[in-house]
């Protein structure tokens, strides 16, 4: 095995191609995953804005779109894709399915990290005049910091392996390398190469996000 | 300043009644004591003053408003005027303490200058302007009571409600927050409505106290009153907990009475005096002598015998002294 025969500009291409993914659907994930988990939360049994019908739908629905493979999602929403941004292909054709796929995983974790809570806290805004909004605002969300910002470090961990996914259909980045070259021709090199720089992204990802919590945690 | 007028609350359908017809006042200006075992009710009953829970039956009115009647904006501007504090504090992990304390004018609206001026005049009054830019992770009990007490103070209200407020604390850091709570009434003429399920905290603060049991009120006086003659058998276990057990009187030769003493006529020396002059003897079965709040008592178990009982009994009482007989009854 020699390094000689990598092409690095192709390399640094897909490198490229993954973190725009990556930084695309992850800001658009927190977007919609974020509310969504807030009212899941909110219309939740005992919760301010108690709703069993809307709580249940939207259950159902975060439920549904968990259980479909990532793969599977992918393809059957080309067309989906297509009507959005135009094209199923390249960075702008994979960022819909990463979205679709990881705003549930995302609220689902947010949910739990607004559970986690003390009942108390929200409770002694209520009891000092604040209205919902205020309550949402200003203390379920803050006291969450920590759990909302560990819940964004997994689910863009999950991103990643989701963008390498994509590269199935035709998305490119650093997953397609590994399956156009490693796998279909066999260059072994180029798929090390890929992995490796893989692991260090995801690591990357995780020191930032722990070095994070510990910045917004005063427990 | 605070009416319940038979107040019911039940949860769920046809479940379980926490409260049942409570009917109470609280005049303005003085500290009013609940006491109850846990699950007597004391917890839904603090709530229904500021609305945070709504009572299933009859009315709660607070400073001249039914607070059920309360529209959303009526209840923020009732809640403004009553401050809570709690047994956990519930201050918010993420903000400093005097951000915490800031928190409700900013929730009202104030202006950031005017809410930073009277986060740290507030600070100053609990003693904790050292502590202003630290988070409440970083406080001990004590502390951390105190910057829910500045914080509860924050909108001027007229009335505090404490909610287990000492519960979580050692008994030197209790002291010091009911000395805290007593400071704000006398100075700031606070209304102040506190739950405990410990006696002690009655004694030391409280001008009247509502004994609670299983969701209704059992007895309710001023604290002198149901601290030295308790009726209720609830209200005699608190008191108990309170002072310790009085020696039991079974067995014990000639008539046992308990003599009350309270002000003045406590550091008298009335036992020797009516001793002499009757001729009767004693025997100490058992006692207390303590304060509630400033006033000092002394309660005794004695038994009478020799001399002339009835003249000795009249003499005690002549001179300020409450004298009950226990005989055939257990002291207690």
């Amino acid at each position: 095995m020699s390094v000689s025969n990598i092409d690095w500009s192709e390399i640094g291409q897909a490198t490229i191609d993954t973190l725009s993914m990556l930084g695309g659907s992850l800001v658009l994930t927190i977007a919609l995953g974020l509310p969504l988990g807030v009212i899941l939360f909110l219309t939740g049994k005992g919760q301010m804005l108690e709703n069993k019908v809307a709580n249940g739908l939207l259950s159902l629905l975060v439920n549904v779109l968990r259980s479909v493979p990532f793969v599977i999602l992918l393809i059957v929403m080309i067309p989906l894709t297509v009507a959005l941004v135009g094209t199923s292909l390249g960075v702008a054709g994979a960022i819909p399915p990463l979205v679709v796929g990881a705003a549930p995983f995302f609220a689902r974790l947010v949910e739990t990290a607004l559970r986690e809570v003390d009942k108390g806290v929200i409770e002694a805004s209520f009891a000092m005049g604040a209205k919902r909004r205020q309550v949402v605002l200003g203390a379920l969300l803050p006291e969450a910091l920590p759990g909302l910002v560990a819940a964004a470090t997994v689910t863009a961990v999950a991103l990643v392996s989701y963008t390498a996914m994509a590269g199935v259909v035709g998305a490119g980045g650093l997953g397609d390398l590994a399956i156009r070259f490693g796998y279909q021709r066999f260059q072994t090199d180029v798929m090390i190469v890929t992995v490796v720089l893989m692991l260090v992204l995801v690591q990357v990802l995780q020191m930032i996000g722990d070095a994070v919590v510990r910045r917004v945690s005063h427990k | 300043m605070i009416t319940f007028q038979d107040v019911s609350k039940t949860y769920g359908l046809g479940g379980h009644a926490a409260l049942s017809e409570v009917s109470l006042s609280v005049k303005a200006g003085e500290v009013f004591g609940v006491i109850g075992a846990s699950g007597a009710g004391k917890s839904t009953l603090i709530r229904l003053i500021n609305g945070l829970e709504t009572p299933t039956g009859g009315k709660v009115i607070v400073d001249g408003d039914d607070v059920a009647a309360l529209g959303v904006e009526g209840l923020r501007a009732l809640r403004r005027r009553v401050g809570m504090i709690f047994q956990h504090f519930n201050l918010l992990s993420g903000k400093t303490v005097a951000q915490n304390v800031a928190f409700p004018l900013k929730l009202a609206g104030r202006p950031a200058t005017e809410v930073k001026a009277r986060a740290a005049e507030l600070l100053a009054r609990v003693g904790l302007t050292a502590h202003a830019d630290k988070y409440p992770a970083q406080l001990s009990g004590g502390q951390k009571q105190r910057v829910g007490i500045a914080r509860a103070l924050a909108t001027n209200p007229k009335v505090l409600l404490c909610d287990e407020a000492t519960s979580a604390l050692d008994p030197e850091t209790t002291e010091q927050i009911l000395d805290l709570i007593s400071g704000l009434n006398r100075e700031l003429g606070l209304t102040i409505v506190l739950i405990t399920h410990e006696m002690d905290v009655v004694r030391r603060v409280c001008d009247r106290v509502a004994v609670l049991d299983a969701g209704r009120v059992v007895e309710e006086g001023p604290v002198e009153d149901v601290f030295l003659h308790p009726e209720s058998a609830i209200a005699r276990r608190f008191v108990r907990e309170a002072d310790g057990e009085v020696t039991a009187a079974a067995g014990v030769a000639g008539r046992v009475v308990r003599l009350t003493f309270r002000g003045e006529a406590t550091y008298k020396p009335v036992l020797g005096e009516v001793a002499r002059t009757t001729g009767v003897d004693y025997s100490i079965l058992g006692g207390r002598i303590h304060r509630l709040r400033e006033t000092p008592y002394g309660q005794l178990t004695l038994a009478l015998a020799g001399g002339d009982v009835a003249a000795a009994i009249a003499q005690f009482q002549a001179s300020g002294v409450r004298v009950d007989e226990l005989s055939g009854e257990t002291a207690r």
